[in-house]
């Protein structure tokens, strides 16, 4: 039965509450195994939600205008709308949400608004070291955009729609309809910027945690921060969903997309902890070099 | 601190240049009530389970605090995180002997510090001066210049000294006791003409908002 409008605001507002959830739970338990890795015990793996409390919580905070305040609105639209109009389990009523035929393009705008209304904002901080971090960011997010946007090219030529739905419908069927089969090239375009886009290492320097404070949100505090945090898991939830809807078959239930976006996101730790920090230069020679290609060649192979 | 002669301190502004003078905050800080009953207990509980060091080594002692991240002593178990920036940081760690050069950036980044905020001092010189009791650039006491909660001892403190140390601070905070944020306020004046005594080139708003 299709439910009514009233209805789905209902389901998205759930869908919302469960990947927020999930999000956060999966930073944490990330952290907790990047701290295996390094031989620590590390934090707890709901560490996420008491930092959350604790900068909600804060009794003063300070303003630098009104942009100040919208850059984490922005930020936290950016997350929000971005999952909205990805379905997250293929064929749920619930985790439908708002996805809609050529939702695909609507996705990667989304996915770059935030970044944008957060460099705003950040310049409105009027910190040094949060220019510095947004000039770093939106560099290499202008790099690592090129070989996911030809990646995402080589998915619609190979499936002839931008309805992420029915993207994943024609994934169905077996693992080896996954477009990681059918297409490869592109799925290790798209994982390369996705390392870019998740800021781990070797992409960390825009955060760059220790030497330039902490990117561009370094004059953000209190319930401000608190949101930033919060789309930080919005955030990761949808690109994982979006990944694992477009490359790796989608999921039928909500089991699925948790052990399939869990898989995807290990990546991340996996290669961050192998592999040190690149430079932002470095970084953009990196994207538009050999991820390029790549990305073109799937391209080239999706069009002949 | 009654025995201590107070002088009003203004807020003029009146180390800074006079078209820089706007650009600084001019009103005293004021004090914050604290919630009632178990929210503010839940919210005691999550500042002291959450615990972010304002990574700014002042002196010596801050080398122990290295140690802390990794994984010998790993101290990201109990909740603490080094923060690089002091808007987002709630815990001041107050490493060692702070010259009169260094109080200046001390005061400064304490202020910017959002409440509720907590000061954990380490080593002897932090307490009664230690070995530059007698030294002409750097001050004996920090808690003349702004609110301690915590002091660990020790020339150096140990790593585990340290993370006793956060355990205590976490209790204080649960108890509702940490309320250096309003101390601060309280006796600002007083806090103040103590910094204005011992920084003679007193070139900074007089509180850094």
């Amino acid at each position: 039965m299709e439910p009514t409008l009233l209805g789905r605001i209902g389901y998205a507002f759930l869908s919302l509450f469960v990947i927020t959830n999930y999000g956060l739970l999966l930073i944490g338990s990330m952290a907790r195994i990047s701290a295996k890795v390094q031989g620590r015990v590390g934090q707890p793996v709901y560490q996420p939600y008491i930092d959350i409390i604790k900068s909600s919580v804060k009794r003063n905070a300070i303003s630098h205008g009104i942009m100040f305040y919208l850059g984490p609105v922005f930020r936290l639209a950016g997350g929000v709308g971005t999952y909205m109009f990805i379905p997250a389990v293929f064929g749920s009523v619930v985790f439908r949400n708002f996805s809609d035929s050529g939702d695909l393009l609507l996705v990667m705008y989304f996915i770059f608004f935030g970044q944008l209304g957060m460099a705003l904002g950040a310049g409105e901080g009027g910190h040094p070291y949060s220019a510095i971090g947004v000039s770093r960011g939106l560099a290499q997010m202008t790099a690592f955009e090129v070989p996911f946007a030809l990646s995402v090219i080589a998915v619609a030529i190979q499936y002839g729609t931008l309805d992420i739905n029915a993207i994943v419908g024609a994934q169905q069927g077996g693992f080896l309809n996954w477009t990681l089969f059918t297409n490869p090239l592109a799925v290790v375009a798209a994982i390369i910027a996705f390392l870019g886009m998740s800021m781990h290492n070797p992409f960390s320097v825009v955060i760059a945690p220790q030497e330039i404070p902490i990117g561009p949100p370094t004059e953000y505090q209190a319930n401000l921060l608190g949101m930033l945090q919060t789309n930080r898991a919005i955030f990761n939830g949808a690109k994982l969903v979006l990944y694992m809807n477009l490359f790796f078959g989608g999921a039928t239930n909500i089991l699925v997309m948790v052990v399939k976006t869990f898989l995807i996101y290990f990546i991340n730790v996996f290669v961050g902890q192998a592999f040190p920090r690149f430079r932002t230069d470095q970084s953009i020679r990196f994207f538009l070099g050999v991820p390029t290609l790549i990305g073109i060649a799937s391209v080239i192979i999706a069009a002949v | 601190m009654s025995d201590k002669k107070i002088i009003p301190a203004p807020l003029a502004n009146e180390g800074l240049p006079p078209d820089e003078r706007g650009l600084f905050c001019d009103a005293a800080p004021r004090e914050y009530e604290p919630a009632r009953g178990i929210m503010e207990d839940f919210a005691n509980w999550a500042r002291s389970e959450s615990l972010w060091i304002l990574g700014f080594g002042t002196g010596c002692g801050a080398i122990e605090l290295r140690p802390l991240m990794t994984s010998r002593f790993d101290m990201y178990r109990y909740g603490i995180q080094p923060r690089p920036t002091p808007r987002q940081s709630s815990v001041f760690v107050i490493g060692g002997y702070a010259s009169v050069k260094t109080l200046k950036r001390i005061v400064r980044s304490y202020e910017q510090m959002m409440g509720p905020k907590f000061v954990v001092a380490l080593g002897s010189c932090t307490i009664n001066g230690g070995m530059y009791w007698d030294s002409y650039n750097t001050i004996k006491r920090i808690d003349q210049y702004i609110p301690v909660d915590v002091y660990i001892t020790g020339c150096m403190p140990r790593p585990e000294a340290l993370l006793a140390g956060f355990q205590e601070l976490k209790k204080i905070i649960r108890a509702g006791r940490a309320e250096g944020q309003n101390e601060y306020a309280r006796n600002f004046e007083w806090f103040k003409a103590n910094q204005k005594k011992v920084i003679k080139d007193w070139n900074m708003p007089d509180y850094n908002w």
